[in-house]
């Protein structure tokens, strides 16, 4: 940048102060979020990490954890992208009433959403004796966990993908149409691939949000070693116990989070 | 602009907030006594305490009683990093012996003692402690909440009484193992767990849902509550007036009324 003469120095200020004016909340907002887990990795000693690790909680948790939430985001990614394409090109009021709907689950307290889903699937609830004919009881298994994980992540990924596919120009899939490519052609070869960075996107959410999941898993799966105790839930068990146990299992959700969302994200840049 | 320029301004508000978060902060407010008092109590104590509050701020005027409610072991924690506050009851003795040992309160008491209870859910075959083999359903507290410690041990003696199957069959119906006991209590009285055990205080707010059954004495134990002022309280004086007020007749008998038992003679 030039100094001497001119406006240049006077914009130059000008943009210095703009940039400062955008840095201040930025920087402000990076350290809400960033100073707590600092917080939560710099209090930590080795030893204790190592602790932590070595807790009897951490590998059963960590192995339904990684189970549970790969079969609820496979799930969701099957299920969650035929609709969202009937979402994104309904225009009418039954499907812009059906998307709300779908998305209400994002503002459900998750403990509200766990007894949502007991008196939904639960014994005592709405489908529960149903179910128990045909031999299935949700309520303490882990296919519940499952369940729970998918109400409160697909509404992530569901808008992702909306979003994604009304991007897609409507001008390409007419094209492709009129070159002789049939409608399943057209959407797996056309609009998938055009929606894909938003398909993408969503689906790393609502897996991270499956991953983090814990009120409506507590209320409706339980609380149970091995069978219902993921992650989330054997933190909450450990602090009971142990700070210093309870962060380092934290940190591994976190440690595991960060490099699943890293893996997504530069799969999807390929 | 350049990057490098974006950065740099970035790394300059950074250090100004970093350079402000540093200074001291914190001594403006200590000018006026507060007019509050700030009880922190073991979640089941809530109702018990909420009678004992309206006594309180009737015989002091002007002063508002503030609780915070929640599982002894979290309220420990915050009392640890810090928490302001005056006075602290425990639903165990450990965790108010780990804060005596590190100074951070005043000579504890125990003022109310509670009785772990089977409950079942209402229609249930099960009329006594030996029929919980009988559930299909049982569902206690973790292993380190204290209602999940209290159950094992009575489960362990029930164990000698009643032989190594007894024992087996139980521990085969345990589904869940909860983080407090309410929401031990919860999963009965929404008929998904056929049994729990909980205190007798949280069995008398369940109102039919939940039918409490008696633990034989010789298997049960005893749940001590004891009390103590923080030793930084900002309201010493008022912490010692709680005190006094839980520990009088009138204080005994609120709690005898939610359910809280005397505390066998030692």
């Amino acid at each position: 940048m030039t100094t001497s003469r001119g406006r240049r120095p006077q914009r130059g200020v000008r943009d210095a102060a703009w940039t400062t004016a955008l840095a201040v909340p930025a920087v402000v907002l990076v350290a809400a979020l960033v100073l707590p887990l600092a917080g939560l990795l710099l209090t930590a000693s080795p030893s204790e990490l190592a602790g932590g690790l070595r807790h009897p909680l951490v590998g059963p948790a960590l192995r339904l954890s990684l189970l549970t939430t790969v079969i609820a985001v496979a799930f969701i990614i099957v299920a969650g992208t035929p609709l969202a394409w009937f979402l994104a090109r309904w225009r009418t009021r039954a499907g812009r009433v059906l998307e709300v709907l779908v998305q209400i689950p994002v503002v459900v307290p998750p403990a509200v959403a766990g007894v949502a889903l007991l008196l939904a699937f639960g014994r005592q609830g709405l489908f529960g004796p149903a179910l128990a004919r045909v031999g299935v009881g949700l309520p303490f298994s882990t296919p519940a966990v499952v369940l729970a994980e998918i109400f409160v992540a697909a509404p992530f990924f569901l808008q992702g993908a909306v979003d994604a596919f009304r991007r897609v120009n409507e001008d390409l899939l007419v094209v492709a149409h009129s070159l002789g490519a049939g409608r399943t052609r057209v959407f797996f070869t056309v609009a998938v691939p055009l929606a894909l960075p938003g398909l993408v996107g969503g689906a790393a959410m609502a897996w991270a949000r499956a991953l983090g999941e814990f009120g409506a898993t507590l209320m409706f799966a339980g609380n149970l070693t091995g069978r219902t105790q993921t992650l989330p839930l054997a933190i909450y068990t450990a602090l009971e116990s142990d700070l210093s146990a309870a962060r380092a299992i934290a940190l591994i959700l976190m440690a595991v989070a960060f490099a699943l969302l890293l893996a997504i994200r530069a799969g999807a840049r390929r | 602009m350049s990057m490098a320029r974006v950065a740099a301004v970035f790394a300059l508000v950074a250090a100004v907030f970093a350079g402000a978060g540093a200074m001291p902060v914190g001594h403006a407010a200590a000018a006026a006594p507060a007019q509050e008092l700030v009880v922190f109590e073991a979640s089941s104590l809530k109702d018990a305490f909420a009678v004992l509050a309206e006594k309180f701020q009737a015989r002091h005027a002007g002063i508002k009683v503030a609780t915070n409610a929640a599982g002894s072991q979290e309220l420990r924690t915050q009392i640890e990093h810090g928490a302001q506050a005056d006075v602290f009851a425990s639903a165990d003795l450990k965790h108010m012996d780990k804060l005596r040992q590190a100074g951070l309160v005043l000579a504890p008491t125990v003022f109310a003692c509670n009785q772990p209870v089977l409950v079942v859910r209402a229609g249930s075959r099960v009329k006594s402690f030996k029929d919980l083999p009988d559930v299909e359903r049982l569902v206690v507290g973790a292993p380190d909440v204290p209602i999940g410690t209290y159950s094992d041990q009575i489960l362990a003696a029930a164990a000698r009484q009643f032989g190594a199957d007894w024992s087996k069959r139980v521990q085969a119906r345990i589904v869940s193992r909860e983080l407090n006991v309410r929401q031990v209590l919860a999963k009965v009285t929404l008929g998904e767990a056929d049994a729990g055990i909980v205190y007798r205080t949280d069995a008398m707010t369940a109102k039919g849902k939940a039918i409490p059954i008696a633990i034989p004495d010789a298997l049960n134990v005893t749940a001590e509550y004891p009390i103590a002022a923080l030793a930084a309280a900002p309201r010493a004086d008022l912490a010692a007036a709680w005190i006094a007020l839980v520990m009088s007749p009138a204080g005994q008998a609120v709690l005898a009324q939610h359910g809280f038992t005397a505390c066998p003679k030692k």
